[in-house]
């Protein structure tokens, strides 16, 4: 298992490497630059020389990369040239922030999905089932900004039962210790500021949780469907275990494991589906700062922030197969 | 059955919890405390430091904490004593004598004097290399141009530069010494970038202290422009939590009429539907930059209403007289009236746009309204163009930008179908060019790459006519491709004067000169829009979006 985590890790290496070429000449590959970004009508020539020059821009490529991989090799991740925050303070920030709305999104889709997905194989064919279909079919081919939409103007305009924007009630006078506004709002044990970090949560939750909620419920019900056929589900329910036993110990724990490595793949997704869903609900998360970085092509956010979010998605994609390997135990890693 | 049964439970407590939840969100119409005003931003400010920014978020706020020697009247532009009371130029309009406010002090207790302002003008003339760059001292730059040890050679020097000297006479007397002529200056120094700030605060938080890192980008190591900006104004900071909200309270030991909200927070909402769904739900009080296709929505709702900015920008079209012929002033006419322009605003601009006649607001001093006017007209424009002897169709490359709404073209692709057609019909034939405004139109238009012709415009930074017509014409520009010695000249003259009546004089005939040589074709003025909960009252939305919170009231 060791042999497995360490080797993983070490192919970090190589995908940085790569994935921060990649980034760098992307970037660079759009056309205009954070000088023209940063002044708009007022860019003059002169002034888009001088900001090129202070930041290096006006340098050959090559010098340009070796000085951001000798920097970034030092932990700093340089400075925001539009808002002039350190790129490490802003995903200090702002990682909280998108970790809890992802968090939230799959615990929907897992508390919803499971379930919908059990019923269906258990309705197998049934009116349950065909409802359940057409229900993903929605998820899945709804574009998340949509939806999103839609919940906002139902649930917020129309009703007036959730807020529409943000993580806090702005009036709200309430510590920020870890970034995790739920935790900070148990933490401080101010009951009103979790639930209202709740309430933020809810709409960009559910909009984002979507895809995934559907994903969850198909193969949820395609593993069930094939579980429940298996000899030992057949000898279980022969030696005259309840159904539900059989289907809470045997079916229902056999048939988690495709679904928790599909949970785990989706963490790439929860954080690609962030950029609309944050931008959506002006929630101050990763997703909504990168989308305003492209704007401003705004290069050191792009390339710290990109990164980051890479390190992130490999490391959760180990984790998933370290836990596969939990759930499962005949799968031996070590022997990968 | 059993297990059916519990899974009905299940769903069941599910649905009242749900149901319960939005019973007990229900209430979720806030309504903030009578002293409370909330406020939602199209972003987070960049730093408080009102002499390091440009941007329109950061000046919404310093304008609450800091004030200058002169200031705007709120919803206009003319100049008023600020920290000032009174002042005096000289003939040559290069030195100017304040006499300060007595009995004020910043926020942190520093007596406001001679001392302390002149500390200010000093600070910026010496500010350190990387806070010499557009990007960060952009206003210093457009004014004062030059600074005492510059840190490049392209950066300019004393030699170049219009600041000289400040001298305290006293404690309430400053004279501040220009190294050549500026009108405008009085004016100008009301700008927020050179409002006053506590000579003791920017030393103790370290304001202008950092490192250059390896990329030569400077890092602030002081906490002044986040945590502690100190001014005299009638608010102070209270906090800031980055992408959460700006919180701003009362100044009670202010100079002047103390604010009448206790509170202004500033919520950041970068996305135009949210910041309108917000204000719906009441989460905000009010909002800047309403979208057009937005206003109806909210003219029709019984609890909002909407407020105008009167116009200060200009949407025109450039002529690039480097390309031929459009050095022909016989073809730039034939341009004129072959836009119509009058169609153009009326269609695209939802009753907030106004024809321009000329390339400044009405509200400036020097606006001139017996220029040349050109009037839609296919017929007239062909025959100028065969009188200049082009032949029929004149091909013509027109750029429009793409990715952007701007107050002055808030859909530029329409705009440009519309004259595009409208060319067509008299003479032209229109080839079409588009580009993604960030970042790369702009750097095409001003370096002269973006065809004979372009949609572009300006909105005015203060109130001077030299901010726009100075700015466009008063010197060679490779956006614009003319050498013209006259308006060069007038232009120059103007900005050197320091009577107000010679100044208007001199403006209008150059207004006059401009529109008579074409150098583009002005198009329309627009009035952005401001949205508030209709219980918000005094909110005075000014030309140049300086707005004091201070005189607001929650009704």
């Amino acid at each position: 298992m060791l042999r497995f985590v360490v080797r993983r890790l070490l192919l970090l290496v190589p995908i940085l490497l790569g994935l921060s070429i990649l980034v760098f000449c992307w970037i660079r590959a759009l056309p205009g630059s954070p000088a023209e970004s940063l002044l708009g009508e007022r860019a003059t020539p002169e002034s888009i020389r001088q900001i090129r020059q202070q930041y290096g821009l006006d340098r050959p490529i090559y010098v340009q990369y070796w000085r951001y991989v000798k920097t970034t090799a030092g932990g700093d991740l340089g400075t925001s040239i539009a808002s002039r925050r350190t790129v490490k303070s802003e995903i200090g920030r702002r990682f909280p922030a998108t970790i809890e709305l992802a968090l939230a999104a799959m615990l929907f889709a897992v508390v919803v999905g499971l379930p919908l997905g059990f019923f269906a194989a258990k309705h197998h064919g049934g009116a349950f089932d065909q409802l359940s279909l057409v229900l993903s079919l929605i998820g899945i081919s709804m574009p998340i900004f949509f939806l999103a939409l839609i919940l906002k103007y139902a649930f917020s305009v129309r009703l007036g039962w959730l807020p529409t924007v943000g993580r806090q009630d702005v009036l709200l006078d309430v510590g920020h210790p870890t970034g995790f506004y739920l935790l900070d709002g148990l933490l401080e044990g101010n009951m009103v500021a979790f639930w209202d970090a709740i309430k933020h949560l809810m709409l960009p939750a559910i909009a984002l949780g979507s895809i995934p909620l559907a994903i969850v419920a198909r193969i949820t019900r395609a593993a069930v469907l094939d579980v429940q056929n298996e000899d030992y589900v057949r000898t279980a329910r022969a030696k005259g275990l309840s159904p539900l036993v059989v289907d809470n110990r045997h079916v229902l724990r056999n048939a988690l494991l495709p679904v928790s490595t599909i949970v785990g793949l989706q963490v790439g997704l929860l954080l690609s589906g962030a950029v609309l869903t944050e931008t959506v609900f002006a929630f101050p998360g990763m997703g909504s700062w990168l989308q305003e970085a492209i704007f401003n092509r705004d290069y050191p956010v792009l390339q710290g922030g990109i990164l980051f979010v890479a390190i992130v998605v490999v490391l959760v994609n180990l984790l998933v197969d370290i836990s596969y390997g939990l759930i499962n135990p005949r799968i031996r890693l070590a022997g990968r | 059955m059993s297990h059916r049964r519990k899974v009905l439970t299940s769903l069941g407590v599910l649905a009242v919890a749900l149901t319960a939840t939005g019973l007990g969100l229900a209430g979720g119409d806030k309504q903030s405390a009578k002293d409370t005003l909330v406020f939602g931003a199209a972003a987070d400010p960049t730093l408080l430091d009102p002499s390091l920014v440009s941007d329109g978020e950061s000046f919404r706020i310093t304008d609450q904490i800091f004030e200058g020697l002169t200031r705007l009247r709120p919803g206009t532009l003319q100049v008023e004593p600020g920290l000032a009371t009174s002042w005096k130029a000289s003939k040559d309009a290069k030195t100017f004598t304040f006499t300060l406010r007595k009995g004020v002090k910043f926020h942190d207790g520093t007596p406001f004097d001679g001392k302390a302002a002149c500390y200010n003008f000093d600070r910026w003339y010496n500010f350190p290399g990387p806070l010499q760059s557009d990007a960060a001292s952009y206003y210093y730059n457009t004014v004062f141009v030059g600074f005492r040890k510059p840190a490049t050679k392209d950066t300019p020097g004393p030699k170049e530069a219009l600041y000289k000297s400040c001298r305290a006479i006293g404690t309430s007397q400053i004279v501040i010494r220009l190294n050549r002529s500026f009108g405008p200056f009085v004016g100008v120094i009301g700008l927020d970038s050179f409002t006053m700030q506590s000579p003791t605060a920017l030393k103790k938080y370290g304001a202008d202290k950092g490192r250059l890192d390896g990329e030569g980008v400077f890092h602030s190591e002081g906490t002044y422009g986040t945590e502690h900006p100190t001014g005299t104004g009638a608010y102070k900071l209270k906090s800031w939590e980055v992408g959460n909200r700006l919180v701003l309270e009362r100044n009670d030991a202010y100079w002047g009429k103390k604010a009448f909200l206790k509170t202004v927070i500033f919520r950041p909402i970068s996305n135009n539907a949210a910041r309108l769904q917000a204000l719906q739900t009441g989460e905000i009080q009010g909002y800047d930059l309403v979208e057009p296709q937005d206003i109806a929505t909210i003219k029709k709702s019984s609890k909002l209403k909407i407020l105008s900015r009167p116009a200060f920008n200009v949407g025109y079209v450039t002529i690039n007289q480097k390309v031929k012929p459009f050095d022909n002033v016989l073809v730039r006419q034939a341009v004129a009236y072959g836009l119509d322009r009058p169609g153009v605003v009326k269609s695209f601009y939802a009753g907030r746009g106004a024809v321009a006649s000329q390339f400044m607001p009405p509200s400036l001093l020097g606006y001139a309204k017996d220029v040349t006017k050109y009037s839609y007209d296919p017929a007239k424009a062909k025959q100028l163009l065969q009188k200049a002897g082009v032949t029929l169709p004149l091909k013509v490359d027109f750029w429009y930008p793409t990715d952007i709404s701007r107050p002055y073209m808030p859909d530029p692709a329409r705009n440009f179908q519309a004259f595009a057609a409208s060319l067509n019909k008299s003479g032209f034939e229109v080839v079409p060019h588009s580009a993604p405004w960030r970042p790369d139109y702009v750097g095409r238009v001003n370096a002269g790459t973006a065809g004979a012709l372009n949609l572009i415009g300006w909105t005015g930074d203060y109130g001077d006519p030299d901010n726009f017509i100075g700015t466009f014409f008063r010197t060679e520009q490779t956006q614009w491709g003319f050498k013209n010695p006259a308006i060069f000249n007038l232009l120059n003259k103007a900005l050197a004067e320091p009577n107000p009546a010679k100044r208007t004089q001199l403006y209008q005939q150059a207004n006059r000169l401009i529109m008579k040589f074409l150098p583009g074709v002005p198009y329309v003025h627009t009035s952005p829009a401001l949205a508030f909960q209709k219980n918000v009252v005094g909110y005075k939305p000014s030309p140049v979006s300086l707005e004091p919170f201070a005189i607001v009231q929650i009704k």
